[in-house]
């Protein structure tokens, strides 16, 4: 009985065909291992019709459920012929065991198999669209919910949960400093090289500055600044909420009668209100250092030149036009990583999903704001 | 519900092929020796249950014979070969015959049932994707879940599901000895019965061999036929449930005659 996948007998199949009825005799290891062999030969076997059969098992040297499965196939596929069928296990043990498969044998429309084909490609593309119109409704409801709630903490400060806002401002903000400061300054002499080389073309150097500036203040310096912040933050929102989430915590909360939005997502949303404008101010000044650094290695703008020229052609509505965008840029943020966080459910690789979903999507959704907020300043002509 | 069979006892030990067989095991985590010359023998046929107090090393000693847990000393034979000492390659083939039921199950999450029961066939079975969904819908049914279970993820299912999902997936490679470890922990009473029944059921008509931890004083009544209690870094006793109560080192006496043993007792 005992199933060795390293079978040293192969099974066999072999039909003789009596007086009055025929017997298909079983031989060998009737074993998982054997089994694609054995079923060729059961496919192929062909008794003598009008005759009752019996599948004689008394020679086989072990029997198992895959075994048995084959015997109880081939036993359902003679009898569908109109064969009248008959089991001669060997021995009663064998016997239990074709009886508990026998009960266990799956009927086919209940099996698990699915769709194929086009129905299936058009159940999907279905699922799909009623899957964005489902996540656009959750996304917005999660957003009106935070909006609520943070204003409500701002109007009462004293309900606001400082240690987490503090902690959530030092790792999501005054930590990003290093990185987004060299992000922007390098970019800052990448647009500083670039606009150099083709200014040189007509001698236009001077205007490097113009270029730089307006680039950055109006648009890059915040941008750049929350795709980091987007990928190291909302990341981080996402995967510790949805931890947080497969372990219970978030329901242990909600029983011990805390709010998840109060503790988990209003401090994270205001710690990035807080420090994304900031973080967005130091990138644009981190980038006019590098573009005012290259203008002068490349094109011999001094500094002092550089900052008369900055006064002169760059007025302050350029940097007001980039920083209004920054708070819109971190609730975004904020909100889709959290609520990305809320939808884990049960397995780890979902907190994965969830997490890659969060980075993806507020990123996407900061370009779109940006190209909506600049065509809303092009048409006021700010 | 009845007692352990009386035929498996009645033969003496030495003359039943011992399938696992323990000898002067040595476990030690730091400072902190969990098993010190560990002797057991499993064999052939029977379902054995592990007992002990909780960090008495039931886990552990699983663990080690099933090779996740590498001993500071002993032997391990499994189907008489020595598997601490033998090739990557005989050791892949010792693995494919048993099956292990970890504690929640420890189904993969990214898989559904069905993929999870067919995971071990696609990777030591050469069989068409037809016979392995066949045979893995088998499973699904022979494990008592309702055949819808099988497209379901793991995270769709109950506690008990899991568990006989994990059962199923421990049975793919049809194996001669399954490991249990507490199956019937965080069961509700009737889905633990079941859940023992099952086994039982199972084990005869697979012809399996049974390794259990449990502390689940109702299944070691139910099924098991041999109880070995684990203490004072060793197998302490090994018998069946009517030795056990004649035991009079201290725990096991606790353990077999307190309140709820005396109350699985009741039921027989």
């Amino acid at each position: 009985m005992a199933a060795t996948l390293t079978s040293p007998a192969p099974p066999a199949l072999a039909v003789e065909d009596g007086p009055d009825r025929a017997v298909a005799r079983f031989g060998g290891r009737l074993v998982v291992a054997g089994l694609v062999a054995l079923e060729a030969a059961a496919a192929d076997l062909r008794p003598p019709a009008g005759k009752p059969i019996t599948l004689d098992l008394s020679e086989v040297e072990a029997l198992d459920t895959a075994g048995a499965w084959l015997v109880l196939q081939l036993k359902a596929r003679l009898e569908a012929s109109g064969a009248s069928v008959e089991i001669a296990p060997g021995d009663p043990a064998r016997a239990a065991l074709i009886e508990t498969v026998a009960r266990a044998l799956p009927d086919a429309e209940e099996d698990a198999g699915g769709r194929r084909g086009f129905v299936a490609w058009l159940e999907g593309v279905g699922a799909g669209v009623v899957g964005v119109k489902d996540t656009a409704v959750s996304l917005l409801g999660f957003l009106g919910l935070t909006l609520a709630r943070l204003t409500a903490g701002i109007l009462r400060p004293w309900t606001l949960r400082k240690a987490a806002l503090f902690h959530h401002m030092q790792e999501a903000g005054f930590n990003a400093f290093p990185i987004v400061a060299l992000m922007s300054f390098l970019i800052g002499i990448v647009l500083g090289f670039q606009g150099a080389s083709q200014l040189q073309q007509f001698g236009a150097e001077v205007f490097v500055v113009n270029l730089i500036a307006i680039s950055l203040l109006r648009e890059l310096g915040i941008l750049l600044t929350s795709i980091i912040v987007a990928g190291r933050s909302g990341s981080a929102f996402a995967a510790s909420i949805g931890s947080m989430k497969i372990r219970e915590e978030i329901d242990a909360m909600r029983t011990l009668g805390l709010d998840p939005i109060d503790v988990l997502v209003v401090p994270r949303t205001l710690a990035l209100l807080i420090m994304l404008p900031v973080l967005g101010f130091i990138s644009n000044m981190a980038g006019l250092i590098g573009g005012g650094l290259m203008a002068w290695v490349d094109l011999g703008v001094s500094p002092g030149m550089f900052v008369t020229r900055l006064y002169e052609t760059t007025g302050v509505w350029h940097l007001i036009v980039g920083m209004v965008k920054a708070p819109f840029f971190a609730v975004v943020i904020a909100v889709v990583g959290c609520w990305q966080g809320m939808l884990v459910g049960g397995s780890a690789e979902s907190v994965g999903q969830r997490t890659t979903q969060a980075v993806v999507m507020a990123i996407f959704l900061v370009i779109v704001i940006d190209a909506v907020f600049s065509i809303f300043f092009s048409e006021m002509g700010v | 519900m009845d007692g352990s069979p009386d035929a498996l006892h009645a033969a003496p030990a030495a003359e039943r092929e011992a399938v696992i067989k323990v000898r002067g095991l040595v476990n030690q985590f730091g400072p902190q020796v969990v098993h010190e010359n560990l002797d057991l023998d499993v064999y052939r046929g029977e379902v054995l249950g592990i007992v002990g107090g909780s960090g008495t090393g039931k886990s552990v000693l699983l663990r080690t014979i099933v090779g996740l847990n590498r001993p500071r000393a002993g032997k391990i034979e499994v189907f008489g070969q020595d598997v601490l000492s033998i090739s990557d390659k005989e050791r892949r083939e010792v693995e494919k015959r048993w099956g292990v039921l970890f504690q929640d199950g420890a189904l993969f999450s990214s898989l559904t049932v069905l993929e999870n029961i067919e995971a071990p066939m696609r990777e030591h079975l050469k069989l068409s994707p037809a016979l392995m969904r066949a045979l893995g819908n088998l499973k699904v049914r022979l494990v008592g879940l309702p055949g819808f279970a099988g497209s379901k993820y793991p995270s769709e299912l109950s506690g008990g599901m899991r568990k006989r999902a994990g059962l199923a997936r421990a049975l793919a490679l049809e194996p001669e000895i399954v490991f249990l470890d507490e199956p019937t922990a965080g069961l509700d009473p009737i889905g633990a019965a079941a859940f023992d029944d099952l086994i039982k059921q199972l084990q005869e008509s697979l012809g399996l061999t049974v390794f259990m931890v449990t502390h689940d004083l109702d299944s070691l009544h139910a099924i098991c036929d041999r109880i070995a209690v684990l203490a004072e870094k060793k197998v302490l006793v090994t018998g069946s449930m009517k030795d056990m109560l004649s035991v009079d080192h201290p725990w096991v006496h606790e353990y077999f005659h307190g309140p709820r043993a005396r109350a699985a007792q009741g039921q027989d």
